[in-house]
């Protein structure tokens, strides 16, 4: 295939969440769509959601379409994906009180209707955990010709005080990072099952909605920055970070938490748990005074008992990510590409 | 990497990644470097070797005047583009062809086994020769195993053979072997090694007695060594020891693993099944002796008698430096292509595709320079 045939299709890297979709977005998207917007976020920032001036509060808004195979997986399905997504990228842009959800269903035909009651009844279950609830919605069915599986989608809308929200770019050199639990989970839990690889171990998803945990944050201290990383891992969210504040960062890498799980499965498939799927995690960025009492208020809240400073922002190696490996320091990178099984 | 919060050393010290032990060691390297008259340039042949030195960044805490290179120690780059023409050749032609993921994306001289899939051929990865076994047991169809790798995989495919695969199981062997190919680099004009980290991977079959002749032959220390970072890094005191020292010899830095005669019945098998031919390893020309082909006596399951493979064996693509590269005197940033137009998403030459490959691990753990 030429590079001429590819550049008339779309491929899943663009959509994969790592630089070829960030290529996409500013080279595509942001040529026909999107206006900055003053004292608020808008589409150009490509930041989690956006948010929108409205006196003296704004509102916060975001979207997300979750496919997931297979659609119920072990520590969650698509519906508590749909709900932590949409919530956790509210809470990324300040909106830790979310203020309604709404649910659009795109179903394959011949769908078993248990399958959409279970990922439905999970939606109540977890909009129930974060304090919110889904009020409208959509719901198309189309043949299977042209749809395999499910496709939902999620629209969230917050509040915050005008000029409360948080950003991917406000980290200055001397912040330090907090990430709220273990990294990698989700994608190692997700690959293991699909893939269907029996590792002997507890191998759960940590999908959840971390809303409550940056607000104890943000009660605790001076929150900077906040991402949460999702597809691509750590290392995308690290990476999007440092690009977008334009500072370095420098990971300590025996400080990132990773479960014992995770790590030994990750090693058998040739992985590296920080550029690995989370659905359940936060990184923030936090003033260098008030990191400890962050990382204790974070670890006192139920969820965030496993969060860990992971490292610092820097001025230099300006947009770059540094892992110190204890050993020697490297560059944690982005994976591109798929992820195929290595040799040996 | 820790199990859920902060490392305690002693989980570090049983996975050899102890800081404190490396800095130690860090310390020993740079006297030693400082005793020897001349820079120094070691040569390793492992594509897991480099991911540990990439992973861990040990290449920023190598003393200045001391450089660590990695050679032919990819068997997915150094499978020459007719051999992949082969496994293309069999798959357009129904069979249904069984290799390592790291094969898929490799470009032949016209397209990848992935294209092939792409296009509705039957082309699987599996993770051993035993479960390409397991897929013809399976099924009526032609599987044909592409084997590819150094003694650890052909070791394991020899093993198969020995056991009588199904009748509609075949191999077609790129499998190679390492001893002859870091006699060619040794000697290359271009390449300058004073001293090899040999792969401890191998060297459990073959045992370190087989790297004697090339200790003796071009007068320089080979250390066999393992992968965790203590590892490399007490291999590379050795061979910067030998190398200040003068004293060219084999030695065994990983013999928690390694012995001197190696696992004999691995030689055994895969003595039986494979003999050493000549044979082109990709960008470093034909290698006499080191690639493994399928002894007469084992020709019902060999590919190349079963089938009739015409290929065009001059299809090699020159765009990219990645023969420089795997002869072990070029970088992969020296690649004008290298993170511009070759990159893990979109590859140009095989040294991109493999995870063993050095410019896919130089792009995946980027390097920090001093």
């Amino acid at each position: 295939m030429s590079a001429d045939d590819e550049a008339e299709t779309l491929t899943a890297a663009h959509g994969a969440g790592r630089a070829e979709m960030r290529s996409f977005l500013s080279e595509t998207v942001l040529e026909r769509l999107g206006d900055p917007i003053a004292d608020g976020v808008g589409l150009p920032a490509l930041d989690d959601g956006a948010v929108l001036p409205d006196g003296d509060r704004s509102l916060v808004v975001t979207t997300d379409s979750h496919v997931v195979d297979p659609p119920v997986f072990p520590g969650g399905d698509l519906g508590r994906l749909g709900v932590a997504g949409t919530v956790n990228d509210l809470a990324a842009m300040g909106a830790v009180e979310p203020l309604t959800l709404t649910c659009g269903l795109v179903v394959e035909a011949g769908t078993p209707t248990d399958r959409i009651e279970t990922i439905l009844d999970s939606m109540a279950e977890t909009a129930e955990e974060c304090g919110v609830s889904v009020q409208t919605g959509d719901t198309k069915v189309l043949p299977p010709d042209d749809l395999d599986g499910i496709v939902l989608n999620t629209t969230g809308i917050g509040r915050i005080p005008r000029g409360e929200q948080l950003t991917s770019d406000g980290l200055s050199p001397g912040d330090r990072l907090l990430v709220t639990g273990p990294v990698g989970q989700h994608g190692i839990a997700l690959l293991a099952a699909r893939e269907g690889f029996d590792f002997e171990t507890d191998l759960r998803s940590d999908v959840a909605p971390v809303n409550h945990l940056v607000a104890a944050a943000r009660e605790a201290g001076t929150v900077t920055a906040a991402t949460d990383p999702t597809r691509g891992g750590l290392a995308t969210a690290l990476t999007e970070l440092a690009a977008r504040s334009g500072v370095g960062l420098v990971a300590e890498d025996r400080a990132v938490p990773v479960s014992g799980a995770t790590d030994s499965a990750a090693a058998v498939l040739g992985l590296d748990p920080k550029t690995v799927a989370c659905e359940g995690r936060m990184v923030l960025g936090v003033a260098p005074e008030d990191a400890e009492s962050v990382l204790d208020a974070v670890r006192a809240t139920p969820g965030g008992e496993q969060a860990a400073l992971i490292g610092d922002a820097v001025d230099d190696h300006t947009g770059r990510v540094v892992v110190d490996t204890g050993i020697g320091q490297r560059y944690l990178t982005e994976p591109s590409g798929q992820q195929l099984p290595r040799i040996c | 990497m820790t199990a859920g919060g902060p490392a305690d050393s002693g989980a570090d010290e049983l996975t050899f990644r102890d800081p404190e032990r490396a800095d130690a060691l860090r310390a020993r390297l740079e006297s030693l470097v400082d005793r020897a008259d001349d820079s120094i340039r070691i040569v390793h042949v492992c594509g897991t070797h480099e991911q540990t030195i990439a992973e861990f960044g040990l290449r920023s805490i190598l003393p200045d005047g001391l450089t660590v290179a990695m050679g032919p120690g990819c068997p997915v780059c150094v499978t020459d583009s007719a051999e992949v023409d082969e496994a293309v050749t069999l798959a357009e032609s129904g069979k249904l062809v069984a290799t390592y993921g790291d094969m898929l994306d490799v470009p032949g001289g016209d397209r990848s086994l992935a294209a092939v899939r792409d296009a509705g051929g039957d082309v699987e990865v599996v993770y051993s020769a035993a479960d390409a076994v397991s897929l013809a047991a399976e099924t009526d169809q032609e599987v044909v195993f592409f084997g590819v790798g150094f003694e650890t995989t052909a070791a394991p495919t020899a093993s198969v053979l020995r056991n009588d695969p199904p009748a509609n199981f075949s191999v077609l062997s790129a499998h190679k072997y390492v001893p002859p190919a870091m006699d060619v680099v040794a000697a290359h004009p271009n390449t300058r090694v004073d001293g090899f980290l040999a792969a401890g991977n191998a060297a459990t079959i073959t045992g370190t007695e087989v790297f004697e002749p090339i200790a003796g032959t071009h007068d320089l220390p080979v250390v066999v060594g393992g992968f965790e970072p203590l590892d490399v890094l007490y291999a590379l005191v050795e061979l910067v020891e030998a190398i200040a020292d003068d004293e060219p010899a084999v030695v065994n830095a990983y013999p928690r693993c390694v012995s001197a005669t190696g696992n004999q019945a691995a030689q055994t098998a895969l003595w039986d099944v494979f003999e050493r031919v000549e044979g082109e390893w990709r960008g470093i020309a034909a290698v006499p002796d080191a690639t493994l082909a399928i002894r007469p006596e084992y020709a019902a399951y060999d590919a190349r008698e079963r089938f009739d493979i015409e290929v065009d064996r001059d299809s090699e693509t020159t765009e990219c430096i990645c023969g420089d590269i795997m002869a072990g005197h070029a970088a992969p940033r020296e690649c004008p292509l290298f993170g511009e137009e070759c990159t893990p998403a979109s590859p140009v030459g095989a040294c991109m595709v493999s995870d063993e490959g050095p410019c896919r691990i130089r792009q995946t753990f980027g390097e920090v320079r001093q």
